[in-house]
């Protein structure tokens, strides 16, 4: 390759880069130390937050009695569950807090991983300029994966309350706390289904993103590197198919549990659009700041221009399948579904709808023009808050059903969002610098090289 | 002034770009290049203005969401208020949920067919037009220059096309 300059090609994570990271780390610590040491339990809101209980807890109670008929029973759950109200805890608060931060970066690492392998598995040539920024991202996946499954594992030790059902007295009819809804689900629920697929699933990943990265630097060794491609094509095709199953089951486990009395069949690829405009999100911030150092010369404006066309596009998917999740259920109005939204409604309502608008509007406008999308500043404003408001919808996932209306975006979320981005950084920047910036002997590489738009 | 119509053709596309370039160093105006597919790079060298489809492709999708928007007001909120699933229908704001998806079809609906038509008509291909290809062979496997020239220039342009691998040279 003669027009590679091979001196440009390892990323340096000069000590300037990672004293600001860890300054970035520091703040976020002290912030995080002063929400915990501040902490208040809501005494002001408990009016309100009582409100809420009263205007959406019992209601979807009494709506899945009447489904079920079982009315008896379900009062006596609510009256058990809403008796001491864990919700106000900071111990709750924390808790749930780090379950947002792990699956957000987490799940930008995971849908890294995804597209590396969907490069591979569509025959993709533009993108192999990138491919070392696909995988120093899915190198936070180990990272964010365990500490989703230790979360899950603190929660079935009950030292959080984050997932109702993992209280086995809700299953018991003859305790008080019984749930019939839940105990039609037991079998779902099961501890050691539960806790198997979570762990095939997340070994599986993160074995793919070990193989891939590995096979990645292999591959710079190598003289011919077809039959690698591949290889990788084949593995790319198995991951992807495993993916697609599991990634959606995952959600549900991790995520729609928390509010375990509901389902929305599509919510799997709903949450997967938000981490996957995550990734995209992630790799145009890193290319950016690679352009600035005077690195990846070999990545053209064609190349930014297709990255800025995925933020826009998967910005379009992610606002499709959330009104199609919302639509149907505003529409049909069945109170078992639309309990999810009514309790947004009442208690969110400021940062639900600003955080979809958001989401949508900036792409959409900023982003619609070829001009924009070329221009290194338009991508990293709209990168940015989109970032940011796309940690809030994940925000939106969890604290409803977790802290319901005691939560507040204070020292203690800006902290630990503060301290899990400085690592998250520290971490991918550290892959980076690595491996050389460009995968050399890729097959495509110099039709990638010439990419035109 | 122009008074002669010179095509150079070409078989290999990559040919042509070059004597593109050729012509262009040589401060000559290449009018236009047929060919069987687009040609990468070929737009900036024979100084094709930025296509303004898109503009155009935007305002069509505009003109859908308007209408879109009309037609659901008009036909669910005013002339025949609409009661679907209890939902009050007094005014658009009440029910916008319901109607996004027909703003949505009707804006790509718009914007597609727009856009499409816009196309054939600025390319001439309508049914029962006569093309204004000059060669039909440049819509198989062929690839042709057209260059608008001076009497006196034509021996040199002449000279670049077949220079850069011209198969064929006609002046008319």
């Amino acid at each position: 390759m003669n027009h590679v300059n091979s001196n440009n090609l390892m990323y340096d994570f000069t000590p300037t880069s990672k004293r600001n990271l860890w300054i970035v780390m520091g703040i976020g610590a002290i912030l995080l130390i002063l929400g915990l040491v501040f902490f208040k339990p809501h005494q002001a809101c408990d009016t309100h937050a009582t409100d809420a209980h009263a205007a959406v807890a019992p209601h979807a109670d009494a709506a899945h009695a009447a489904a079920k008929g079982e009315a008896a029973h379900d009062e006596v759950a609510a009256a058990g569950h809403h008796g001491e109200d864990y919700t106000a805890s900071l111990n709750q608060r924390v808790w749930a807090n780090l379950l947002v931060n792990s699956f957000f970066f987490g799940c930008i690492a995971l849908a890294a991983v995804f597209f590396y392998s969907l490069q591979y598995a569509a025959q993709a040539a533009w993108s192999v300029v990138f491919m070392r920024i696909f995988n120093a991202v899915a190198s936070f996946l180990p990272i964010g994966m365990a500490l989703i499954v230790i979360i899950l594992i603190a929660g079935r030790a009950h030292l959080h309350h984050i997932y109702h059902w993992m209280d086995h007295d809700v299953y018991d009819v003859a305790s008080p706390k019984y749930d019939a809804i839940l105990a039609h689900k037991g079998a779902y629920f099961n501890d050691f289904f539960f806790f198997g697929r979570i762990l095939i699933f997340v070994a599986g990943w993160v074995m793919y993103q070990r193989w891939a990265t590995k096979n990645a630097l292999l591959e710079d060794q190598m003289t011919d590197a077809t039959n690698n491609w591949k290889l990788n094509l084949k593995n790319s095709a198995i991951f992807l198919v495993f993916f697609g199953f599991t990634s959606s089951v995952f959600v549900w486990d991790v995520i729609m549990s928390i509010d375990a009395h509901w389902y929305s069949t599509l919510f799997g690829w709903y949450v997967f659009a938000g981490m996957w405009i995550g990734a995209i999100i992630t790799f145009n911030m890193l290319v950016i700041h690679l352009k600035s150092r005077d690195q990846l010369e070999h990545v053209n404006p064609s190349h930014v221009h297709d990255l800025g066309k995925w933020m826009f596009a998967i910005s379009f998917l992610w606002t499709y399948l959330w009104f199609s999740q919302f639509m149907l259920i505003w529409y049909s109005n069945i109170p078992e579904e639309v309990v999810y939204f009514q309790q947004r409604w009442e208690q969110y309502r400021g940062l639900f709808w600003i955080t979809m608008l958001v989401n949508f509007v900036f792409p959409m406008i900023l982003l619609m023009a070829r001009d924009t999308k070329r221009n290194k500043s338009y991508l990293l404003f709209v990168g940015v808050l989109i970032l940011i408001f796309h940690w809030c919808d994940t925000y939106l996932l969890v604290m409803p059903g977790t802290v319901s209306g005691n939560w507040n975006i204070g020292l203690l979320e800006i902290g630990m969002f503060l301290l899990f981005l400085g690592f998250f950084t520290y971490w991918i920047l550290r892959s980076l610098s690595k491996a050389p910036l460009l995968a050399k002997n890729h097959p495509f590489l110099e039709e990638s090289l010439h990419h035109h738009i | 002034m122009a008074t002669k119509t010179i095509y150079g053709i070409y078989d290999d596309e990559e040919l042509l770009v070059e004597g593109a370039k050729k012509l262009k160093a040589a401060r000559i105006r290449v009018k236009d290049v047929f060919s069987p597919f687009p040609i990468h790079g070929i737009d900036p060298i024979i100084g094709v203005p930025r296509t303004r489809l898109a503009i155009c492709a935007f305002i069509y999708g505009i003109t859908g969401t308007s209408l879109a928007i009309l037609m659901t007001w008009f036909m669910m909120v005013s002339d025949w208020p609409t009661d679907v699933g209890g939902k009050p229908s007094m005014y658009y704001y009440m029910n916008w949920p319901a109607f996004i998806p027909v703003t949505f079809e009707l804006t790509v609906f718009c914007a597609g067919h727009g856009m499409a038509i816009t196309y054939l008509l600025r390319c001439w291909l309508l049914p029962g037009v006569s093309p204004k290809n000059p060669d039909p062979r440049t819509t198989d496997d062929k690839f042709m220059m057209q260059i608008d020239a001076r009497p006196e220039q034509e021996a040199e342009i002449a000279n670049i096309l077949r220079s850069t691998g011209a198969s064929e040279v006609t002046i008319h």
